[in-house]
């Protein structure tokens, strides 16, 4: 579904990704762990078509398609999608224009029309009680005076009514209480789907305790250091990452 | 005396002329005042840059104009009815400046307002009329108030009783003609709302789409104590028009004035809008939204004058311009001495959606007491790009993205607009500014279904 291969990126002039290479199939759950500073958002961010990153080299393909050819909005049209770490507040745009907005250009862009407006509304009510949000959510400006929760939330629900093939979710963990990381992990959970790939950033262990991957990534100094199952997330929580750069020095 | 001017000199002998020979000889206070106008005109010309109200807006293209004086009011039914705002009210309408019986609705008028054509209040009691009229705005405020004077012949006056509470809003409708020659015309609105009066005044421009004629408009509002007019104001001419509305608000005690100034029309608009605080507890409050598009040319000059103590004005004006509009906003707060514990606020915040638009902005505080809370500030950016990627990140186009943060940024204006009709009239018009692409009314009925459940 994604391929990523020899990625190099740099930003203002400093190479962060030096040579990654991931792939991800449908179905699957890929985790990317790593230290501060190791490139984990640049990747996602990439991958989202974000300003401000350089590909000196390397590939990103979804699907057969040149990700790095399509605008912004075209990748998102092909379901990529990005849940932000820091989601941006939008005064004055009522979150139900994005999604209905949204779901329609995705839409157009398969050749479909407008979703009939009662179809819309029970799409979007019954999504926003999978969240545990209250419909009033909906009339307000995007993530205006939300709480970090709440914001995390709603670019839960977003992934929810519009159903990306491959949904990304950068640091969708920071800053959650106990509550709200079970609520947006089973969110996340909601998605996981035969036909879907799910790439978690994260900086913690402790949102794999509810969303289990099927490969974990350690990203280390703009490369994968060591892949492997869920297992390794546990390992690196109880023994950090020193042990990964050793070996891979090694 | 320049060459212009003397051509709106002679327009005016032509018009007095005409008017001797079909309508006798008027009242004397009437000859006067159009003889002051005419020379106080003839003696200032038009204004132009080098005067200090004017110096961000060149009226040559007025000046430069020939405008004859329309003769009639013929207007088409359906032509008419596709303009006229969907709003259940009291109706004058005014065709170049022409009072139109046809288009007009005053047959359910409640007891204690009066809503007549000012020709027809001049010919009932012309003293009446005599006395308030030009008390607020004399021939010396401007140049354009001068001819307005001079050439004073048709407009609205509207009398509310004491105590009298109108229900429905009161339309002022002017339509501009695509003619033969450009017209102009210089209606005077003059309002005397009573004692504990209540009223919504919409005054609505509009006309058909390839006119090109001047609207030279003096508008007097005078509320007694504990009045309350709400006042929009939408100018929606068509894009060749000229516009220049002078407009004057004396305020007693406890009374509330509050101003919808819409521009979206018009290729040359100037607004001057003045309230005069008068009386303790009198309370004014402008609100103001512009979009200015190709070569628009968008001035809005406001002024409150705290005039008592213990009063209170409130300014929003926004503006949006692309292309190479040009918007103007000039926003003056004036304190008298032992005007005390006032408050006056003002905010304009602008958005240029083209690196060749542009906007003069001049927000300005005049203060003799020295017990009052003012504050005032203006900005001035670009969308915010930020927002343009978030919205892109979903699958939006740029052009949708933008025409959403554009919307989003009228919309501060537009939510304290109490007739959905204008609100949404309003809304959907700078939607149509946006691309076509940008389907707002499907949105707009979304949220309103979801508000309905």
């Amino acid at each position: 579904m994604l391929e990523v291969k020899d990625l190099h990126v740099t930003v203002e002039g400093k190479e962060i990704l030096k040579g990654l290479s991931l792939a991800i199939n449908a179905g699957e759950v890929h985790a990317i762990m790593g230290p501060n500073g190791a490139g984990k958002s640049t990747l996602s961010s990439v991958i989202a078509g974000k300003e401000g990153y350089e590909v000196t080299s390397g590939s990103i393909t979804f699907e057969g398609q040149d990700v790095l050819e399509m605008e912004v909005e075209e990748r998102a049209q092909a379901g990529l999608l990005l849940g932000f770490q820091h989601p941006v507040e939008i005064p004055g745009v009522k979150n139900i224009y994005l999604l209905k907005s949204a779901l329609n250009a995705q839409r157009a862009a398969r050749g479909e029309g407008e979703m009939p407006a009662p179809e819309f509304l029970k799409l979007i009510k019954e999504k926003i009680a999978e969240m545990q949000m209250d419909a009033s959510f909906l009339q307000r400006s995007v993530n205006e005076g939300f709480s970090g929760g709440e914001k995390k939330r709603n670019e839960i629900l977003q992934m929810l009514v519009l159903q990306p093939k491959l949904a990304m979710l950068d640091e969708i963990d920071s800053g959650l209480d106990i509550d709200a990381l079970r609520v947006v992990a089973d969110g996340v959970n909601s998605l996981r789907a035969e036909d879907r790939g799910i790439l978690l950033v994260t900086h913690y262990q402790r949102l794999l305790d509810y969303i289990v991957p099927d490969r974990v990534h350690v990203l280390i100094d703009g490369r994968i250091a060591k892949s492997g199952d869920a297992e390794l997330a546990r390992e690196l929580e109880s023994r950090g990452y020193d042990w990964v750069l050793e070996e891979s020095a090694a | 005396m320049s060459e212009e001017t003397q051509r709106f000199l002679d327009r005016l002998a032509e018009f007095r002329a005409g008017r001797l020979e079909t309508r006798g000889q008027e009242p004397t206070w009437i000859a006067a005042r159009r003889q002051a106008g005419a020379a106080r005109f003839e003696a200032m010309g038009f204004p132009t840059r080098r005067d200090e109200a004017w110096k961000y807006t060149d009226v040559r293209a007025i000046a430069r104009g020939d405008f004859a004086l329309a003769g009639d009011a013929e207007f088409s039914q359906a032509g008419a009815a596709a303009l006229t705002l969907p709003i259940d009210a009291h109706r004058l309408t005014f065709v170049d400046g022409v009072f139109a019986p046809a288009l007009s609705r005053l047959d359910d008028l409640p007891a204690g307002v009066s809503l007549v054509p000012l020709s027809a209040a001049l010919e009932e009691n012309h003293e009446a009329v005599g006395g308030p009229l030009g008390r607020l705005t004399g021939v010396e405020f401007s140049p354009f108030s001068a001819l307005n004077t001079a050439f004073m012949e048709e407009g609205a006056v509207l009398r509310l009783a004491p105590g009298t509470v109108v229900e429905k809003p009161i339309i002022l409708q002017f339509l501009s003609r695509n003619g033969a020659q450009p017209v102009m015309s210089h209606p005077r609105i003059l309002v005397q709302a009573g004692g504990r009066s209540q009223a919504t005044l919409v005054e609505h421009h509009v006309g058909e789409e390839e006119a090109a004629n001047f609207t030279n408009l003096v508008e007097e509002i005078i509320l007694e104590r504990n009045a309350i007019l709400t006042h929009y104001k939408l100018q929606e001419s068509p894009l060749a028009d000229l516009h220049v509305a002078s407009i004057h608000v004396e305020q007693a005690r406890d009374s509330r004035y509050t101003s919808f100034n819409l521009n979206l029309g018009g290729a040359l608009v100037r607004t001057d809008l003045i309230s005069d605080l008068n009386g303790e507890n009198a309370t004014c409050d402008f609100y103001g939204l512009f979009y200015g598009q190709g070569r628009q040319h968008v001035d809005s000059h406001t002024l409150a004058n705290h005039n008592a103590p213990l009063t209170f004005s409130n300014e929003n004006y926004k503006g949006i311009l692309d292309d190479r509009a040009h918007g103007v906003f000039n926003g003056k707060v004036v304190v008298k001495r032992d005007s005390q514990k006032i408050e006056g606020f003002q905010s304009n915040a602008n958005l240029l959606l083209s690196d060749r638009a542009e906007i003069d902005a001049k927000p300005e505080l005049e203060i003799y007491a020295d017990d009052v809370k003012c504050s005032h500030g203006t900005t001035t950016g670009q969308l915010d790009e930020e927002a343009v990627y978030a919205l892109r990140s979903r699958g939006i186009d740029r052009q949708t993205a933008r025409g959403l943060l554009t919307l989003a940024f009228a919309g501060e204006v537009l939510e304290e607009v109490n007739l959905d009709a204008i609100a949404e009239r309003v809304e959907l018009a700078v939607a149509g500014k946006l691309p076509e692409r940008f389907n707002l009314a499907g949105l707009v009925e979304a949220a309103v279904a979801l508000g309905d459940e």
